[in-house]
């Protein structure tokens, strides 16, 4: 493996508040010194960094990988190809593929599925519920020895209360959050686009904001009754962030996090029938929009995860009722997460550790910070340079973006899986 | 010695010198038993009718060598629990009982308190066998011999639980008992089957085998039922015996010479490792079998001195 230095380069790692302009040093694959004024040792191959930005390997707390079961969709491979074009070299791999990662064997195949691109470190989660289900529990305790971050039944909610208490209660003694993916299931039976006037002109089937807030409001005081620890993934609506947030001052163990299209699009991108655009939980209103961006500013949401859900053309050219929801976000989770900071939402060391140290923290990672001894995985990007989303140029396998057409201010120019380049 | 309770209900509210005192009767009939005695002048012309609303054979079977031992006439009833209405039923079958001068009624129940009711409607002393999972009286009676009779105390030892504390009523019995005689007592098993506020019954909470056992000087394994797992609060045996099962990796961290005990029947491989469970030196499961009818015996003998409806 070589050994070398980035040179003029932005620091930036949120983990210990720096923000400064200097090097990093790699050796042997680990961080081995970072800083201003580091000196050239010999024979070491110089990388200009063009006074661009350095921060640790993007986290991306929340993918969909396609493998195993959807290869036709996506594969660890493509999606590793995606992730280092994105910056990304953590990714949390949701369990509701086929057959679901419901079997600690499962886990650890997933753990070395990831080594093998060489690119992507993949934390599996556990299922919470075996085939994702919903009816028995999980063997959390052997399926986290295996190396499962947390539980959930990925793209499902978790409909039991029942079940969520003995979840959150069972799991607690490993020491494992529940993930929900906050949506009453009853009342989204059917549904493609929040309710309001938009999906009513459209004559679609909807689903009420409100399918979020009542089950953000369930499983709190479910975490409240059982001692556990819930965390609500991509959170899309202001009355679920402000049970979020009182849930939070209170001290209870609640967190969650929010994905790129509910902070930057709204439910007007599905315009005529769209259906990259249609997404679970569906795009809201901007009234939403705004109250996701608040979120993030003031640190209600803890992370920003691409929500990557890998589709084919034949899952999305349908009908928009019938259309698979889910749109790819690896590689746009950086730019577009910078349009926040652009536009004076978000300072750039918040929408960093959103993406890094939160997100890590939040799975019981060491990735996401700088620290001398860890494996060198970097994230160099330009906060300047300027592109253009487009379906069908997308790096990795597919192509189904809701933002195609968007331009972007800021992209990755570098990154490094424990020191080797892989991407640029 | 004489109790001032007609019944048998509960070990809740026994004092310690009560306990005392039924400890030190039954280990007279240990005494008595292994000289192959009876003494069966004691019960003679008294009828003792064991009730089972439940299947049991260890239990119903040791109330009835106890009964017999003490010269007592022993009817053995099983009663279907499957009537529509278990509240009228019990009566009905209170009433019955009475009819037939029972002296002595030794009850097993699926519902929590039905021998509560049971003896506000009887003439008979009535003897908790079990009820839901409220207490097993006997059963930690008969635990407590074994154990002082192998460490010489109770007080001052600690004593770990593992396992379906919420349902277990011989939990909540041996809580009562050996918290009331000195011991500190530990619960261990997963949340899900640890009874909320538990620790107000005075014990410590552990939901991890290791810490719940370090330095324990007795380890009890409860049996955990099948229905359990598909009740959603254990996901599998092969996870349960893995984190909670008794076996000899975990038995380390007691101290050496910890002595394991199970209320029966146990499920091998689930709760307890047949290594440990079958081991001759840590393991005093057959004892306790040979403890529960002097135990018994000794129960009998102390309501039988309260006197009967008919004298």
């Amino acid at each position: 493996m070589s050994d070398f230095l980035i040179e003029n380069v932005r620091l930036i790692d949120p983990s210990s508040r720096l923000d400064h302009i200097g090097g990093m040093l790699v050796r042997d694959g680990k961080i081995t010194d970072f800083g201003a004024a580091l000196g050239r040792p010999d024979g070491i191959e110089i990388i200009d960094g063009h006074g661009a930005i350095l921060c640790p390997g993007l986290v991306d707390m929340r993918v969909d990988l396609g493998e195993p079961g959807f290869e036709f969709r996506e594969t660890v491979a493509s999606a590793a190809l995606a992730a280092s074009a994105g910056g990304i070299t953590t990714l949390a791999a949701l369990p509701d593929s086929k057959p679901a990662v419901d079997d600690p064997a499962l886990v650890r195949l997933l753990r070395s599925r990831g080594e093998e691109t060489g690119r992507i470190s993949v934390l599996p989660y556990g299922a919470a519920t075996r085939r994702c289900a919903g009816e028995e529990i999980c063997e959390i305790g052997l399926l986290r020895e295996a190396g499962a971050v947390a539980f959930t039944d990925g793209a499902k909610a978790i409909r039991s209360s029942r079940m969520m208490r003995n979840l959150l209660s069972y799991a607690a003694a490993f020491g494992a959050m529940i993930i929900q993916h906050a949506e009453d299931p009853d009342l989204a039976i059917g549904g493609t686009a929040t309710q309001g006037e938009l999906a009513t002109r459209l004559g679609l089937p909807s689903i009420p904001a409100a399918a979020e807030a009542i089950i953000v409001a369930r499983d709190i005081r479910l975490a409240e009754l059982s001692g556990g620890a819930i965390h609500f993934a991509h959170i899309s609506t202001a009355e679920a962030l402000t049970l979020i947030r009182v849930a939070k001052d209170r001290g209870l163990r609640v967190t969650c996090d929010t994905a790129p299209p509910y902070f930057d699009l709204n439910e007007t991108a599905i315009g005529s029938y769209r259906t990259f655009a249609k997404l679970s939980p569906p795009l809201r209103s901007d009234l939403d929009r705004l109250a996701v961006v608040a979120g993030l500013a003031d640190g209600t949401i803890d992370a920003i995860a691409s929500d990557h859900q890998p589709r084919d053309a034949d899952d999305k050219r349908l009908p928009f009722a019938q259309a698979a929801p889910g749109g790819v976000g690896l590689a746009t989770l950086l730019g577009v997460t910078l349009a926040q900071v652009h536009n004076g939402e978000l300072p750039l060391m918040r929408a960093i550790e959103m993406l890094t140290v939160a997100p890590a923290k939040l799975l019981g990672s060491e990735a996401g910070v700088f620290a001398k001894g860890l494996p060198a995985d970097l994230c160099l990007f330009d906060l300047e340079i300027v592109w253009q989303v487009s379906v069908g140029s997308l790096p990795g396998k597919a192509q189904n973006t809701p933002f195609d057409g968007r331009a972007l201010e800021g992209r990755v120019t570098g990154t490094w899986k424990a020191g080797r380049r892989v991407y640029v | 010695m004489t109790t001032p309770h007609r019944h048998l209900l509960q070990i809740e509210g026994l004092h310690p010198p009560q306990i005392a005192a039924m400890l030190d009767l039954a280990e007279s009939y240990v005494l008595l038993n292994r000289s192959g005695k009876t003494q069966r002048d004691l019960l003679r012309g008294r009828t003792l009718i064991n009730l089972f609303f439940e299947d049991s054979t260890r239990t119903r079977t040791s109330f009835e060598l106890a009964g017999k031992r003490l010269g007592a006439d022993v009817i053995n009833m099983s009663v279907s629990n499957s009537s529509v209405n278990k509240g009228e039923t019990l009566l009905d079958t209170a009433a019955t009982l009475n009819a037939m001068m029972c002296d002595l009624l030794v009850v097993r129940h699926g519902e929590s308190g039905a021998p509560n009711l049971l003896a506000q409607k009887v003439d008979a002393a009535v003897i908790n066998a079990g009820d839901g999972t409220h207490e097993h009286p006997t059963q930690a009676l008969l635990d407590a011999l074994t154990i002082r009779r192998r460490k010489g105390r109770l007080e001052g030892l600690k004593i770990a639980i593992c396992g379906d504390v919420l349902h277990s009523r011989v939990a909540r019995s041996n809580i009562h008992l050996l918290s009331a005689m000195g011991s500190s007592v530990r619960v261990v098993g997963p949340p899900t089957l640890i009874p909320a506020e538990c620790a107000r019954l005075g014990v410590e909470v552990f939901h991890n085998m290791v810490e719940g056992l370090t330095d324990a000087d007795v380890v009890m394994a409860l049996r955990v039922q099948r229905e359990r797992m598909s009740a959603g609060l254990v996901p599998s045996a092969r996870e349960y015996f893995r984190f909670f099962g008794l076996d000899f990796e975990k038995l380390t961290y007691a101290k050496p010479d910890a002595m394991v005990m199970h209320p029966g029947p146990m499920n091998r491989g689930v709760e307890i490792d047949s290594a440990v469970a079958d081991d001759p030196v840590r393991s005093v499961i057959k004892e306790q079998v040979e403890m529960g009818v002097a135990v018994r015996m000794a129960v009998l003998d102390l309501l039988s001195r309260q006197g009967f409806r008919n004298v």
